[in-house]
């Protein structure tokens, strides 16, 4: 299964991966309306100290803790996909709670939000990588 | 083709019911369910006196679950008795199901201790399950006083789930402070002022004497007056069968990293066992969710013939009051018994990491609690802190604090 993996050794850490990643999942049209202005809720992290960076998002890993976990059934596996029912969730962040990488997070109204690969977003395929300048953030099959 | 029967319909059957079918597609599956509703998630029923979700959305899994999973539920009756001779389990209406294994999830049930007086309480209830949760929410209305007898988590997140729905609520515990299982006593001080300033009443340290109808009286000499009662002191593993059988069993069925019962073919996972802990390296009933899902995932695996191990428990809480979450894991070792702690204190915020030779052995969070799960991995996979820059991991959870090549493994390919 194709997934998001990055590569430190190009990050140039410009977060611009969490800008592209708020702005899919906005469901806005125009990037200055979804994000100038506003707090904004990527689902993919700029980790990192002063001498290297690299982004963190979902692995989706094929035995996954926060599924296993989750008190209301919202996370599951989809194709491999980890997916979340919004509707679900009551924000319990169990799945914070547990996830080893760290890379679930509070999203807005209460509810817990996380990479789904951009699969159920009007962007279709991951847009942290298509808008990283750097190819620091790869889509493939490993 | 064998028979598998799943004593409970709970989390722990449904990891069963998932292990079984990823190893044995054919066989037959029979769930033993006393309550008669499909398997639904327990800890929701505080949100749901909330209305953060409905009956429907607190389904655990799909509508055709069991038909998908090729399960006969049998709705509204409990298992009464494991024959191990005969291999059979022997239900409340005295019908014999032979199993060749059978998984005991039988959870645990509300421990009501004997109040004096408590049969001249009319509107009294426990807070486990949904019809318990039904029946509580037809008895309340915006005008109630309610009482609620324990300051642990049940208790305390009904007190959440009923704040905008009644007039006044009174929360006591013998304990003199909140969360006494997970918290310590700072900590537990900074979730019950949050809790005070949300509008709910505490009297710590305390307990009902006895009650007079509508009057507790309380060992302080107190007295409350209430329309509602809501025990809550705690739960008891339910273990009487395995305990009739011969099991060995303690505070909880004792099962071993494969989930075995010390009774053949007899497994047991979820709030009705007592497994390793091994952030303390004991024994512990770990009655929460988590673990009854990979206890029974595993277990069922196991059942179905296959080889499977789950040798990493650790108790582990994320719950949240009125916006302010608090996040605990694994155990706190204090000076004396070896242990260290390392401790932030913000506006709102507090982290307490325990350490003890050379391992993280425990955590407390509270008010920020993003990417709390790197320490808890920390404590599941038992992470030498000498290998990573614990230093730094403890001010911020970085994977800059792991070496270049441990996020290579963590990151580089599939996990």
């Amino acid at each position: 299964m194709k997934r998001v993996y990055a590569n430190e050794k190009w990050c140039l850490g410009c977060r611009l991966c969490e800008y592209n990643c708020a702005f899919a999942n906005s469901g806005e049209v125009n990037m200055v309306k979804a994000l100038k202005g506003k707090p904004i809720f990527p689902r993919i992290h700029v980790d990192g100290d002063e001498s290297i960076n690299f982004a963190v998002s979902c692995r989706h890993c094929k035995d996954p803790l926060c599924v296993k976990s989750c008190i209301s059934g919202a996370l599951s596996i989809k194709d491999g996909v980890i997916c979340i029912d919004h509707n679900k969730c009551v924000g319990c962040l169990t799945c914070i709670l547990v996830c080893p990488y760290g890379a679930v997070s509070e999203g807005k109204n209460g509810v817990v939000q996380k990479c789904e690969l951009c699969l159920e977003n009007s962007c279709g395929e991951p847009a942290c990588v298509k808008g990283c300048p750097n190819n620091a953030i790869v889509y493939e099959e490993r | 083709m064998k028979q598998y029967v799943i004593i409970g319909n709970g989390i722990a059957a449904a990891g069963c019911i998932e292990g079984i079918r990823s190893t044995d597609k054919d066989s037959k599956i029979i769930v033993v369910s006393e309550e008669k509703y499909p398997v639904y998630c327990r800890p929701l029923i505080s949100y749901y006196l909330e209305g953060k979700t409905d009956l429907v959305k607190m389904n655990y899994r799909s509508s055709d679950y069991y038909e998908k999973m090729d399960c006969e539920v049998i709705y509204g009756h409990k298992a009464v008795k494991i024959n191990k001779d005969s291999k059979e389990i022997i239900l409340d209406d005295e019908k014999v199901i032979a199993y060749d294994a059978v998984c005991v999830a039988s959870g645990s049930s509300p421990f009501v201790p004997p109040f004096a007086g408590l049969d001249t309480v009319e509107k009294k209830f426990s807070f486990m399950t949904i019809d318990d949760t039904l029946a509580l929410e037809a008895a309340i209305d915006k005008n109630s006083k309610v009482l609620i007898i324990g300051a642990g988590l049940i208790g305390l997140k009904c007190a959440e789930g009923l704040k905008e729905r009644v007039a006044e609520i009174t929360v006591c515990d013998l304990a003199n402070r909140v969360l006494s299982s997970i918290l310590d006593d700072e900590c537990a001080a900074m979730m019950q002022k949050n809790l005070e300033e949300n509008g709910i009443s505490f009297m710590l340290g305390d307990s009902a004497e006895r009650f007079e109808k509508n009057t507790a009286l309380m060992n302080s000499g107190k007295t409350v007056e209430f329309d509602v009662l809501v025990l809550a002191v705690g739960v008891r593993a339910n273990t009487s069968l395995v305990k009739d059988a011969g099991g060995d069993v303690n505070r909880g069925i004792i099962i071993n990293d494969k989930m075995e019962t010390t009774i053949p073919n007899v497994y047991s996972a979820g709030d009705c066992t007592e497994g390793n802990d091994i952030s303390l390296g004991a024994n512990r009933v770990l009655a929460i969710l988590p673990n009854a899902y990979m206890q029974g995932k595993c277990a069922g695996i196991n059942m179905a013939g296959g080889d499977s191990i789950f040798d990493n428990a650790i108790p582990m809480n994320s719950i949240g009051f009125f916006g302010l979450h608090a996040m605990t894991a694994g155990s706190y070792f204090k000076e004396n018994e070896g242990g260290e702690m390392y401790e932030e204190k913000g506006a709102g915020t507090l982290k307490r990491l325990f350490t003890r030779d050379g391992l993280l052995t425990g955590y407390i969070l509270i008010g920020n609690t993003a990417r709390a799960g790197i320490y808890t991995s920390l404590i599941r996979e038992r992470t030498p802190l000498s290998s990573i820059n614990f230093d730094l991991l403890k001010k911020d959870t970085t994977f800059a604090a792991f070496s270049r090549e441990s996020r290579i493994n963590k990151f580089g390919g599939a996990v």
